[in-house]
C-alpha cells in the first residue's frame, strides 16, 4: 500500500514542469528588447553619418513612436499594417516548424489576394454573411493551392522547396501582371493594370469608425488574432500538429515512428499558403479595395523575417508582426514629420533582425543583463 | 614519458566531475580506465589534454609539474588524443589531414606534400598501419580513418596516446587489428591510455586498469587477476549479472515468416538477396553479422521502411509485404531503431513527446484530431518509472538524458504497448553495464510473455546471451544458424561464419 503511494507519489514529481529556464526567459524577451536598443542607436549613427543633425534625429525617434502607438490613429495604422504581417508570418512559421523553408509567402500572397478581388467584385448582390466569407476562403484556398504545387514538387521529385518556392513567386508576379489587364478583370474605362473594386459586401468592414471615422483598422485584425489561436491550436494540441513538429525537429525519427513525411510537406505547404493567401485577400478586401501590380508590396518577404523574430512560436509571431507594424507605421509618420527617409526604416528593421539572430553579440554588448553564462567555466 | 596525475579535482559550478584523482602512466604500458557513462573517463582526459585545467592537483609529467594553458601545450608535452568521433575532413587526403595545423611548408609558404607524404609513411611503416598517404579519407572504411587519426597523433610526436572509446565504431576483426596496432605502439614505449566500458576489451589489451565511478577512482588491479564480474562491480558499484535469466525455451507458432526477401539499396545493388527467416512466439531469434551485411536493410523492409523488391513477409497469418510503418506498428510490431540520437528519437523533444512517438494518434491518447497531453504526460511518467528511465520529470528534453537513459525511453514506448512481435537493432550499444543488464532482462521477459523477438547486434556476446536460435548474415543472406540454447556453442564457428567461411 504504502509502496503504491510513494509510486503515485513519484509519478506525481515527473510531472512537474521546471521553472522557467532563465536562458529561455533572456533568449526570448531581454535579446530581443536589447536588439532593437542597438538597433535605434545604430540607426542615429547612421543618420549622424548622413549629415542629419541631432535635433532632427531626435525629433524623427519622436515621430516613430508618435506614429505608431502615441495616438488612437497612430494605433490603429499599426494594427492594421501588423495584421497581414502576422498572417503570413504564422504560415512561415509554420513551415519552420515542419523543417520547411517557405520563401513563396509573397506569391502565395498574391495569389490568395488575386482570387479574393475576384471573389470580391463578381457577386454582385450577395449579402456580406455570405460574400465576405466567400471571398476570404478563395484567398485561403488560391494561396493553399498555390503553395501546394511546391509542397507536391517537393514531396514527389524532392525538388527544394526554396528554389521551388522563389520560382513561384517570380510566377505569380507575372500572373497578376497578365490578370489585370484581362477584359473581365480590368477596371472599365482604365487603361493601366488595376482591377475592378471589390464590393462593399465583399469588404472587411471597419471596426472603430464609432469612435472615430478615420480609423482605418478592419476586421481583418480579429481574422489574425484568430489564426494566431487556431495556429497555437494545431501546432500544440493536434495530432497534425504533433507530426508537423516531429518532421521538423526529426525527420528521420518521424518517418520510423509511421508518419508520412510526404503528405505532410503537402499539407503544411497547403497550410502554410493559405495564411497567406488570407493575408492578400486581407490587403485587398480590407486595406486596397482593388489590386494593381506588386500590391503584395513585400510583405511575403518582411513575414519571413516576422517569423524568424517570433522564434516560429505564434505568439512571438504575434508580437514580432505588432512590432513590425508598429514600424512601419511610425516610420511613415517619420517621414512626414521630420523628413527622415523611409528606408531608413527598413535599416533599421534590417539591425534588428541581424542583432536578434546574433545573441551572442548583444550578450557581449550588455553583459550586465545577463546572469553569467553557465557554460564550462575558466578557472 | 611517465605522465602523473596527482589529486586532481574538476568541478562545474556545484558539479564535481573529478574528485582527487590520482593515475599514473607508465611509458610501454597499456593503462585501461573503465567507468560507465558519465563516470569522468573524458573530463579527465580533456584535463591532461589540456582543454580544461583542473581546479585542484597537478599533472607531472616525468617527475617535473606542468601547467597546461590549452590543447597546444599538451600536444607540444607530447600528449596526443584519439577521439571517439573523428575530426577529419572526408574530402582531403589522408596525408593533406595528417598535416592538418602543421603543414610543413616551403618557400613563400608553399605546401610541401612530399615531405608529409613520406613521413606519413614512414609513420605507418614503423606501426604496420598500411594506409595509403593518397587515399581520400571519405573512401575509407571507419577502421582505417580512425587509424588516419592515430598517425595524427604520431605526427605531432606524441608520446602519451589516449584511446577514447576506439572501438566503439569497430567491427571485431577490426578491433583485433586494432589491437595489434596498440601493443606496437606499446611496445615502441609510447604511453596508452585505454578508455572503454566494454570488460572483455580491457582485459585483453591492458596491462594495468584503474575504474573510475562518479568521478573519482574506485579500484586499480592487474586485469590478469580480475575477472569481468569484479570490475563490473566496481564499475557500478554493485554485482552485475552477465547471464540473462529466461524461461525454458518453449516455442510458439510461426509468428514473422520472411520468404525469399530481397531488398536493393539506392544505388540498385542487393542488400537483403532472398533471405527466408521464421520468427516463432516466445522465441528470440538474434541476427550475428559484420556490419553492412544487410542487417540495416532488413529490418526497414520488416518494420516498413524499406521497399520491398521481391519476396512475401507474412506476420500472424497476414501478408504484410506492402503494409506501411503504421499498419505494421498497429499490428503489433515494435521496433528499436539502432541509431537512437536520429531514427530512435527526437532529442529536442521531451521524454513525453518522444514516450508517445509512434503512439500518439492511439485511442488512448487521442480524441479526434487532438492529442490529449493529460493522458500522454500521465502515461509517460507511469512508463518512466515502470522501465527505470531517470530524470526529474518528463518534460526534460531527451537529448539532455544519458544514453542508457536515451534507450530506456525507446525501449518503454515500444514494450509499453501491446506487441507480438519486438524487432531490437543494436538495443544496447553505447550505453552503460547497468542499462545493458536491464535491457536484456525486459527483452527475456518479452519472449517469456509470448512475443517473437528479433535481434540484430554487431555485439556477438549480446547475441549469445538472449538469442534462442542464431542465425548469421553474411552478404544480404543467412549463412548459418546455430542452436542458442547450446551450452557448448562455438563461438569460433559463429565468427568464421560471420566472415563469410563456409562450414
Amino acid at each position: 500500500m504504502s509502496e503504491q503511494e510513494t509510486e503515485a507519489g513519484l509519478a506525481e514529481s515527473l510531472l512537474r514542469r521546471a521553472a522557467p529556464d532563465r536562458a529561455e526567459f533572456e533568449d526570448l524577451v531581454i535579446v530581443p528588447i536589447f536588439a532593437v536598443v542597438v538597433a535605434l542607436v545604430l540607426g542615429a549613427l547612421t543618420m549622424l553619418a548622413t549629415n542629419v543633425d541631432l535635433p532632427t534625429i531626435g525629433k524623427s525617434y519622436l515621430a516613430l513612436v508618435q506614429g505608431s502607438v502615441g495616438s488612437l490613429n497612430a494605433l490603429s495604422e499599426t494594427l492594421t499594417a501588423a495584421a497581414p504581417l502576422t498572417l503570413a508570418g504564422l504560415g512561415i512559421a509554420l513551415g519552420f516548424r515542419a523543417g520547411l523553408f517557405n520563401i513563396g509567402a509573397e506569391g502565395q500572397l498574391l495569389v490568395g489576394g488575386m482570387a479574393a478581388v475576384i471573389t470580391g467584385f463578381s457577386f454582385p448582390g450577395l449579402p456580406m454573411a455570405i460574400h465576405l466569407p466567400l471571398a476570404l476562403l478563395a484567398g485561403a484556398v488560391a494561396g493553399g493551392l498555390y503553395a501546394g504545387i511546391a509542397g507536391w514538387l517537393r514531396a514527389a521529385t524532392g525538388a527544394h522547396e526554396v528554389i521551388l518556392t522563389i520560382m513561384l513567386n517570380l510566377i505569380a508576379f507575372r500572373l497578376v501582371d497578365y490578370m489585370l489587364r484581362l477584359p473581365w478583370v480590368q477596371r472599365e474605362g482604365r487603361a493601366d493594370p488595376i482591377s475592378r473594386s471589390v464590393l462593399t459586401s465583399a469588404e472587411l468592414p471597419r471596426i472603430f469608425t464609432w469612435l472615430d471615422p478615420n480609423l482605418r483598422l478592419h476586421l481583418g485584425i480579429v481574422l489574425t488574432l484568430a489564426a494566431v489561436l487556431l495556429v497555437h491550436w494545431v501546432l500544440f494540441r493536434t495530432k497534425l500538429g504533433f507530426e508537423f513538429r516531429a518532421s521538423g525537429a526529426g525527420p528521420d525519427a518521424a518517418r520510423y515512428a509511421g508518419m508520412r513525411a510526404g503528405l505532410l510537406i503537402v499539407i503544411v505547404m497547403a497550410f502554410a499558403g493559405a495564411l497567406a493567401g488570407l493575408a492578400g485577400a486581407n490587403q485587398v478586401l480590407g486595406v486596397l479595395g482593388r489590386a494593381t501590380p506588386g500590391f503584395s508590396s513585400g510583405i511575403g518577404f518582411d513575414a519571413i523575417a516576422v517569423a524568424l523574430l517570433g522564434r516560429s512560436h505564434p505568439w512571438g509571431v504575434l508580437a514580432a508582426g505588432l512590432l513590425f507594424g508598429a514600424l512601419e507605421a511610425g516610420g511613415r509618420q517619420m517621414q512626414v514629420s521630420a523628413g527622415v527617409s523611409l528606408d531608413l526604416i527598413g535599416i533599421i528593421q534590417a539591425l534588428i533582425i541581424a542583432f536578434i539572430a546574433a545573441p551572442l553579440l548583444v550578450r557581449a554588448i550588455f553583459p550586465w543583463g545577463f546572469r553569467r553564462a553557465a557554460k564550462a567555466p575558466k578557472e | 614519458m611517465d605522465v602523473e596525475l596527482r589529486g586532481i579535482t574538476k568541478r562545474f559550478g556545484p558539479f564535481t566531475a573529478n574528485r582527487n584523482v590520482n593515475l599514473t602512466i607508465r611509458a610501454g604500458e597499456v593503462l585501461g580506465l573503465l567507468g560507465e557513462n558519465g563516470a569522468g573517463k573524458s573530463t579527465l582526459m580533456t584535463v591532461l589534454c589540456g582543454l580544461y585545467s583542473p581546479s585542484e592537483g597537478e599533472i607531472l609529467i616525468d617527475g617535473k609539474p606542468v601547467r597546461f594553458a590549452g590543447p597546444g601545450d599538451a600536444i607540444a608535452a607530447g600528449i596526443g588524443m584519439v577521439h571517439q568521433h573523428f575530426m577529419l575532413i572526408p574530402v582531403f587526403t589522408v596525408a593533406e589531414n595528417v598535416i592538418l595545423g602543421v603543414e610543413p611548408t616551403g618557400r613563400l609558404d608553399r605546401l610541401d606534400l612530399v615531405t608529409a607524404r613520406a613521413q606519413v609513411r614512414a609513420i605507418n611503416e614503423t606501426y604496420g598501419l598500411e594506409v595509403d598517404p593518397d587515399a581520400l579519407v571519405g573512401d575509407l572504411p571507419v577502421g582505417l580513418q580512425q587509424r588516419v587519426e592515430i598517425i595524427k597523433v604520431l605526427f605531432r610526436s606524441a608520446e602519451l596516446v589516449i584511446f577514447d572509446e576506439p572501438t566503439a565504431v569497430l567491427t571485431p576483426q577490426e578491433v583485433e587489428d586494432f589491437f595489434k596496432i596498440v601493443r606496437s605502439l606499446r611496445d615502441d614505449g609510447k604511453a596508452i591510455v585505454f578508455i572503454t566500458h566494454k570488460l572483455n576489451e580491457i582485459i585483453e589489451i591492458a596491462d594495468r586498469i584503474s575504474v573510475l565511478r562518479a568521478g573519482e577512482i574506485v579500484g586499480e588491479g592487474d586485469p590478469k587477476a580480475l575477472s569481468e564480474a569484479d570490475l563490473a562491480e566496481m564499475m557500478v558499484g554493485r554485482p552485475v549479472s552477465f547471464t540473462v535469466d529466461k524461461a525454458p525455451f518453449a516455442p510458439g507458432e510461426v509468428l514473422l515468416e520472411v520468404d525469399d526477401l530481397t531488398v536493393l539499396r539506392d544505388d540498385d545493388s542487393l542488400a537483403v538477396d532472398g533471405l527466408d527467416l521464421q520468427v516463432h512466439r516466445g522465441e528470440i531469434v538474434g541476427i550475428a553479422g559484420v556490419q553492412g551485411n544487410g542487417q540495416t536493410a532488413l529490418v526497414e523492409a520488416l518494420t516498413g521502411l524499406a521497399r520491398i523488391a521481391g519476396g512475401t513477409l507474412r506476420f500472424a497469418g497476414g501478408d504484410i509485404t506492402r503494409a506501411s510503418t503504421r499498419e505494421r506498428h498497429r499490428l503489433g510490431i515494435a521496433h528499436i531503431p539502432e541509431d537512437r540520437q536520429r531514427t530512435g528519437l527526437i532529442p529536442a523533444f521531451t521524454i513525453a513527446e518522444n514516450m508517445v512517438l509512434d503512439t500518439y494518434y492511439d485511442e488512448r491518447f487521442s480524441a479526434g484530431p487532438v492529442i490529449r497531453w493529460e493522458a500522454v504526460n500521465r502515461a509517460a511518467a507511469r512508463a518512466s518509472i515502470d522501465f527505470d528511465v531517470r530524470t526529474d520529470s518528463v518534460f526534460n528534453a531527451v537529448g539532455n538524458l544519458s544514453g542508457g537513459n536515451q534507450q530506456k525511453v525507446i525501449i518503454a514506448r515500444e514494450m509499453s504497448r501491446d506487441t507480438q512481435l519486438l524487432i531490437a537493432a543494436q538495443p544496447t550499444r553505447g550505453i552503460d553495464v547497468g542499462s545493458i543488464e536491464y535491457i536484456h532482462r525486459r527483452i527475456a521477459e518479452a519472449r517469456d510473455e509470448g512475443d517473437g523477438v528479433l535481434i540484430v547486434s554487431s555485439e556477438l556476446d549480446e547475441i549469445l546471451a538472449l538469442s534462442d536460435r542464431i542465425v548469421v548474415m553474411f552478404r544480404g543472406r543467412i549463412v548459418a544458424e546455430f542452436d542458442g540454447n547450446d551450452p557448448h556453442i562455438s563461438k569460433k564457428a559463429i565468427g568464421l561464419a560471420m566472415a563469410g567461411a563456409t562450414a
